[in-house]
């Protein structure tokens, strides 16, 4: 348990969530307004928690017996988590309510899968990897079919348990393996003796196993098929979460398990996996996502490809990849927020208006949401002011400086790709005159949520270098 | 040679083939003369009533979800009873934070009336499909035709 007072300074922010979750149940047990309150106290706790990791970064420490570290990177992402957790919940109060499926526990099982990643970005045992990665899926599963009379919610709380419980049986399994040669879960332990382990197939085959069950979770290409029918059937605000801070967790795992690798030896030495499904990842989804008719499914297709952009960081095997992923992490979360928060707040009742055609001339209709989300395509695309250039950017160079430049002029190729689709819709906003000409009715918070997340794009955008900075301090 | 593994797995596939090979050679030695009595289910001696596939009540739900939480508290709890002593104070306390967690959710499933047996007020779960109403009369009509 807690040596001394400083251990608990250094994991309260699970402490202040996992209250925060027990303060919230009796809430909606025994209040009558806890529709009201719970959004709200949420959102305070999120920002609390996620500021108080900012305030703390530089606290780098092991705590648990060796089971969880805090500090640095690991409170990094929990910043990461935790804002976008918040901008959620933001999003979340007026649209839950359009999408007739309010239940007092949406909140608390946000809740409850923040602190499923937040476990799984301390790790520090293959152990609290697991039990963090199942808090989360399990938390993910019931928001996926939140509504639950609509059998379109139904089929994607279904599709995305089954697949994902089969992802989990993976992730299992290569634990079991890598228990059985190296007889401990200490990813610490596991790293130091690699030298001596990586000769045993066994112990490969483990790896190679744990790195396809997070490839589910992060869903890269041979293992995405749940995700576009997922992120359609879901609610909006629900696949936001799904896209930005799921993801990150994913990433937040395989970074805390792999990071420990690069730099030595054996760096490399999953390079030719991660590299072909990062490969695959991008060009699949960007070439699939032009087809799309649908805007969650283009998001979708869109966020496969932005995990294979990710994937090159991890393939390149140095501590500039993992810079380049966390920045990329942060901009990517705060991008799609911004995408899914837009599509939320114009979706209208009964899932209508998720079309690509009914965004027709909503840039006479309503002409500052049409720029802010003019602005997160141009962002997403990778166009150079904001944030999503940066990302790539890094990602990039850190393949070039592990000479695998073939591998980032794929990812250039497939972005070139990409902006056909993310402009498309552009150009469908501006220049092509809708049969309607109702003006979008939108709620101050769901605006102001869009509105931050627009303007953490344009600051990572604008300042790239101090975030980075403040990765490779701690790298 | 065999590792020690190795012969434990010989003994797996022994048992295996030995199942095998007495099932075909039994296939292929009897005589099949199949009759109706002979193909119908088992239900010691009995004439099959219905099929087995009958509906449950989804109120015997309630009696699987109380069994979940007290059968993982017994689960935790016994191995925590025979050392906690050992422990000393922290020791109860972890005890009494995993107690207060899963009473809490035992308080919380009685106070939303996921306890209660009979729940008449709740109509039951229709799946909406999003079908526009106007084909689905125009089909109403065919038929009338």
């Amino acid at each position: 348990m807690l040596n001394n007072i400083q251990e608990f300074y250094n994991i309260l922010p699970l402490i202040i969530i996992g209250g925060l979750i027990l303060v919230s149940l009796i809430i909606e047990m025994y209040s009558e307004s806890s529709e009201k309150i719970l959004p709200w106290l949420s959102i305070i706790g999120f920002l609390f928690v996620g500021i108080y990791s900012l305030v703390e970064v530089g606290r780098t420490s092991i705590v648990l017996q060796n089971m969880l570290a805090t500090g640095g990177v690991v409170n990094i992402f929990w910043l990461i988590f935790n804002i976008t957790a918040a901008i959620v919940c933001l999003l979340s109060i007026n649209y839950i309510k359009k999408y007739g499926a309010y239940y007092g526990e949406y909140y608390i099982i946000i809740q409850t899968s923040v602190l499923g990643m937040m476990l799984m970005a301390g790790a520090k045992d293959l152990i609290v990897i697991f039990l963090g990665l199942e808090v989360m899926s399990i938390s993910f599963y019931v928001l996926a079919g939140f509504n639950r009379n609509r059998s379109s919610a139904n089929e994607a709380s279904l599709k995305y348990f089954l697949l994902g419980a089969f992802a989990t049986g993976f992730l299992v399994y290569g634990i079991a393996l890598i228990y059985g040669k190296a007889t401990t879960t200490s990813i610490d332990a596991i790293s130091l003796n690699f030298s001596a382990l990586s000769g045993n197939v066994l112990f490969l085959t483990g790896v190679l196993l744990f790195l396809i069950g997070f490839s589910f979770k992060i869903a890269a290409f041979p293992f995405h098929m749940w995700v576009p029918d997922v992120y359609q059937g879901s609610p909006t605000t629900v696949a936001g979460l799904f896209s930005t801070a799921g993801k990150a967790a994913g990433f937040s795992a395989l970074i805390v398990t792999f990071a420990a690798l690069f730099g030595g030896p054996h760096g490399h030495l999953f390079t030719p996996y991660l590299s072909a499904i990062a490969v695959f990842s991008m060009l699949f989804g960007s070439i699939v996502a032009i087809m799309q008719t649908d805007i969650k499914r283009m998001l979708a297709y869109s966020s496969i490809a932005h995990a294979g952009y990710m994937l090159i960081g991890l393939a390149s095997g140095n501590i500039d990849g993992v810079a380049g992923i966390i920045f990329y992490l942060a901009a990517y979360s705060f991008m799609n927020l911004a995408a899914f928060g837009i599509v939320s707040i114009l979706e209208g009742k009964e899932e209508t208006n998720l079309d690509l055609d009914s965004y027709a001339g909503l840039g006479t209709r309503s002409p500052f949401i049409a720029g802010l989300f003019a602005l997160i395509m141009f962002a997403l695309a990778g166009i150079p002011p904001f944030a999503g250039f940066f990302g790539k950017y890094y990602v990039f160079i850190a393949a070039i400086k592990s000479d695998l430049t073939w591998l980032a002029m794929v990812g250039i190729l497939s972005s070139m790709i990409s902006v056909y689709f993310y402009l498309r819709l552009v150009v469908i906003m501006y220049f092509k005159s809708s049969e309607t000409e109702d003006k979008v009715s939108y709620t101050a918070s769901e605006i102001i949520a869009v509105v931050i997340a627009v303007v953490f794009v344009i600051i990572l955008g604008l300042a790239p270098g101090s975030f980075i900075d403040l990765v490779t301090k701690f790298l | 040679m065999l590792t020690e593994f190795g012969k434990v797995f010989a003994f797996i596939l022994t048992a295996v083939m030995f199942v095998l090979i007495a099932v075909f050679a039994a296939k292929l030695i009897r005589p099949a003369r199949p009759t109706k009595e002979k193909l119908t289910t088992y239900e010691c001696g009995e004439n099959p009533e219905g099929s087995p596939w009958v509906k449950f009540n989804i109120r015997f739900y309630v009696v699987a979800l109380i069994f979940l939480i007290f059968d993982v508290e017994v689960v935790m709890l016994i191995p925590w009873a025979l050392v906690y002593q050992d422990s000393g104070m922290l020791g109860f306390l972890v005890g009494a934070i995993f107690l207060i967690l899963l009473g809490l959710g035992m308080a919380y499933e009685w106070r939303k009336g996921d306890l209660e047996w009979a729940r008449p007020k709740i109509t039951p779960l229709v799946l909406t499909k999003t079908e526009p109403p106007e084909e689905k009369q125009e089909k109403e009509l065919n038929l009338g035709e």
